[in-house]
């Protein structure tokens, strides 16, 4: 990646965005007295605020970084993570699970869990979502930390401790309110500092229309810019330019390799209502609300601008291909660069390789080992058969092999940044690109820190100690949070299969939660053990399930068949949705057979609160057009508009 | 509740914007910087809409400031 150069105009932008976020911390400090102020911020915040911070907590660096090389690798139908993901879960968890949270008094999730099921269900929820909280905010730092080195050859050290920094002491100083406060102005920050950027890639692209044109182009031809490793793969012209048409084709109809029922039950119903209606990094923000009403709205508010997102986060992934794809742009998306130490003994070796006749994995495997960047295979093999490879100048070889580096996928947006940004513009976007990943990290300490104290310290190792104790446990524990969380950075940036595999246990953990919550909220007969055996095993389910299946082309191993190869899936994204699904299937079932096979322990009158049946219905004040219910139906028709609009 | 949050979100605008417009009206001649951004002065126009943002923030919670003191 070659670097930019900051100069006294980018760095006072950049200052003045961390002055502001310390400012907001310690000018809340006076209002942190109690436990209840620094964890739940006293629950009188508006529900324009806690909206805005729900989205921004999840809003980490890594979707925006994520997203946009999704929109680039699968097209629109990234899209799919949004308007058949998040908005149908969040109108769902305002409409029915927020009554519950909210109203309950539990101070968390797993607390939540504790009150309608046992301790058990409590325990496994919790320890869970601490160390998966950890990992979260450990996986993000070091990605930050990697893309400020790359780019502006910032040291990764000072890197990774001077953001940490910044956001503990916001934390350490606020609590809960600092962080939602922070988070709000991080919100605008994102969608002010990127837009920009969108606008002018999409001027310079020509157009909506000019880029649909070319990706039309690039479906036909994905080989071209290294989309896929098999040169002989075609895809019909509307592959990365419709939602839904290419799904209807099947898994080998479309870039994501999924089909309908995969994208709506596994990712639309499963993991989409696991993350956003069970975690309570994002849960936590709504419990903050003022009020009922405030809470229930939260989501809602959150909603509008994330059916939005896709215009700020996606398009620039598929902009970054359309220009790709045009003449004269001088743009392609971005690959590792061989450097010139590697570049001759890689030009010897595949002129070597070409002569010995050696079989293409072998040969890509040696290349890539030599030149120290991984290969596109269907590029190496043309290569490798091609007679002209014996005989072209050294210098036209040397960019053919340049050419076949596989894509940086990841490097798209801030590719798009380097390119238009003039100084003081790229200020901008890079604090931008700060204010997301420190949204999300401080999202993740406030989680961490709620969850560790109330409901493993109170609950398992300190109970009844006054609140001062339990105050002063929750700034020591942000400060372990922010350390841990800086060790687990350290971990994956030394092991890159650490990243793979985090966030192959986050499946795991989150893939069977829903099940468990629907049961537990709207059927009063589900029991403590039936709720904590289907946890486990659904869990389990997933471990197993990803240790027997695999997805063309992987090898065995990290990527999922250890155990036996029993299922071949068409893609990582396939695997992944029926994962989920497999895993929820096994909870759900678990859950309902030994619910009835026990007997429920907790009687109607402590349930009320908790359960859908045994809960009387609020009285409705509010008039038919403010209701959370008409909101979420208006919400789902727009999402249903969008889908039909890219059909 | 405190602190309104619309104060701090308009005072930062307000001022980002305010480097940004000095920043693109100073250099608003230097053709090969803005080259970059496609022949326009981002800056100046980007920085123009930040101040604008701020100050409508700030608006709203002057506003909310004299509904609930």
């Amino acid at each position: 990646m070659t670097q930019v150069h900051l100069t006294f105009i980018d760095f006072s932008i950049l200052g003045l965005y961390i002055a502001f976020v310390i400012g907001i911390g310690f000018a809340l400090k006076r209002q942190m007295k109690t436990s209840a102020d620094f964890f739940l911020s006293g629950r009188n915040i508006p529900a324009w605020v806690t909206g805005l911070a729900f989205l921004s907590a999840n809003l980490g660096a890594l979707e925006l970084v994520g997203m946009a090389a999704s929109g680039a690798k699968y097209g629109i139908a990234t899209c799919h993570f949004y308007w058949v993901g998040a908005i149908p879960a969040m109108v769902f968890l305002a409409v029915f699970m927020m009554p519950f949270y909210y109203g309950s008094k539990a101070r968390s999730v797993p607390e939540y869990l504790k009150l309608r099921f046992d301790e058990r269900a409590r325990a496994f929820n919790s320890i869970s979502f601490a160390v998966m909280t950890i990992f979260a905010s450990g996986i993000s730092l070091n990605a930050l930390a990697k893309l400020l080195n790359q780019l502006l050859s910032w040291d990764y050290n000072i890197c990774l401790w001077v953001c940490s920094l910044i956001v503990l002491l916001y934390v350490l100083k606020g609590g809960l309110t600092s962080a939602i406060y922070t988070e709000v102005l991080q919100f605008f920050m994102i969608v002010l500092g990127f837009a920009p950027v969108v606008w002018l890639g999409l001027r310079d692209a020509g157009g909506w229309n000019a880029v649909k044109d070319k990706l039309e182009g690039v479906a036909t031809h994905p080989v071209t810019y290294n989309l896929v490793s098999d040169s002989s793969k075609t895809f019909q012209p509307d592959a990365w330019t419709h939602a839904w048409i290419p799904l209807l084709g099947g898994p080998s109809a479309n870039p994501m390799g999924v089909d309908v029922f995969a994208i709506v039950f596994g990712l639309g119903f499963v993991l989409s209502f696991g993350y956003w209606c069970t975690n309570f990094l994002v849960v936590q923000r709504a419990m903050a609300a003022k009020d009922m009403k405030a809470a229930r709205n939260t989501p809602l508010v959150a909603a509008v601008p994330k059916m939005l997102f896709p215009l700020l986060v996606i398009l620039p992934g598929m902009i970054a291909l359309a220009l790709t794809a045009t003449a004269g742009k001088e743009y392609r998306l971005p690959q590792a660069v061989i450097t010139q130490a590697h570049m001759t003994p890689a030009l010897g070796a595949i002129k070597q390789l070409a002569t010995s006749g050696a079989d293409l994995t072998t040969a890509s495997k040696a290349l890539s080992v030599v030149a120290g960047v991984s290969f596109n295979d269907a590029k190496i093999s043309e290569l490798l058969k091609s007679p002209e490879t014996l005989s072209s100048s050294d210098q036209q070889l040397a960019i053919r092999l340049q050419d076949a580096v596989v894509n940086d996928y990841d490097g798209v947006i801030l590719s798009l940044v380097k390119r238009y940004c003039p100084t003081g513009m790229l200020g901008l976007a890079l604090t931008a690109l700060l204010a997301s990943f420190m949204s999300g990290m401080a999202g993740n300490v406030t989680a961490f820190n709620t969850v560790w104290t109330y409901d493993l310290y109170q609950a398992y190792i300190a109970p009844n100690k006054s609140d001062d104790h339990y105050a002063w446990m929750g700034r020591v524990v942000t400060v372990a949070g922010i350390l841990l969380s800086i060790a687990a950075a350290y971990f994956a940036s030394m092991w890159t299969n650490a990243m793979d595999i985090i966030q192959l246990v986050f499946g795991f953990v989150n893939a069977p939660l829903f099940a468990t919550f629907l049961l537990g909220m709207f059927w009063s007969r589900t029991t403590a053990t039936g709720a904590f055996i289907g946890l486990v095993s659904g869990t389990a389910a997933s471990a197993l399930f990803h240790a027997c299946s695999i997805s063309q082309g992987n090898i065995p191993g990290v990527k999922g068949a250890y155990l036996a190869k029993l299922v071949v899936l068409p893609s990582d994204m396939a695997q992944n949705f029926w994962l989920a699904s497999f895993a929820f299937t096994v909870c759900f079932v678990l859950t309902v057979v030994i619910s009835l096979a026990t007997k429920r322990v907790k009687s109607d009158e402590e349930l009320k609160g908790l359960v859908y049946s045994l809960t009387p219905k609020p009285k409705v004040d509010q008039a038919w057009f403010a209701r959370p219910e008409f909101i979420g139906i208006v919400l789902l028709i727009v999402c249903v508009y969008f889908n039909y609009l890219f059909w | 509740m405190g602190l309104d949050i619309r104060f701090p979100i308009g005072m930062m605008f307000t001022l980002l914007g305010l480097i940004l417009l000095a920043t693109g009206f100073f250099t608003s001649g230097d053709a090969a910087m803005y080259q970059q951004s496609l022949g326009l002065n981002v800056n100046l126009w980007w920085g123009g809409f930040l101040l604008l943002f701020g100050g409508v923030m700030w608006g709203f919670a002057i506003l909310g400031k004299n509904k609930n003191p």
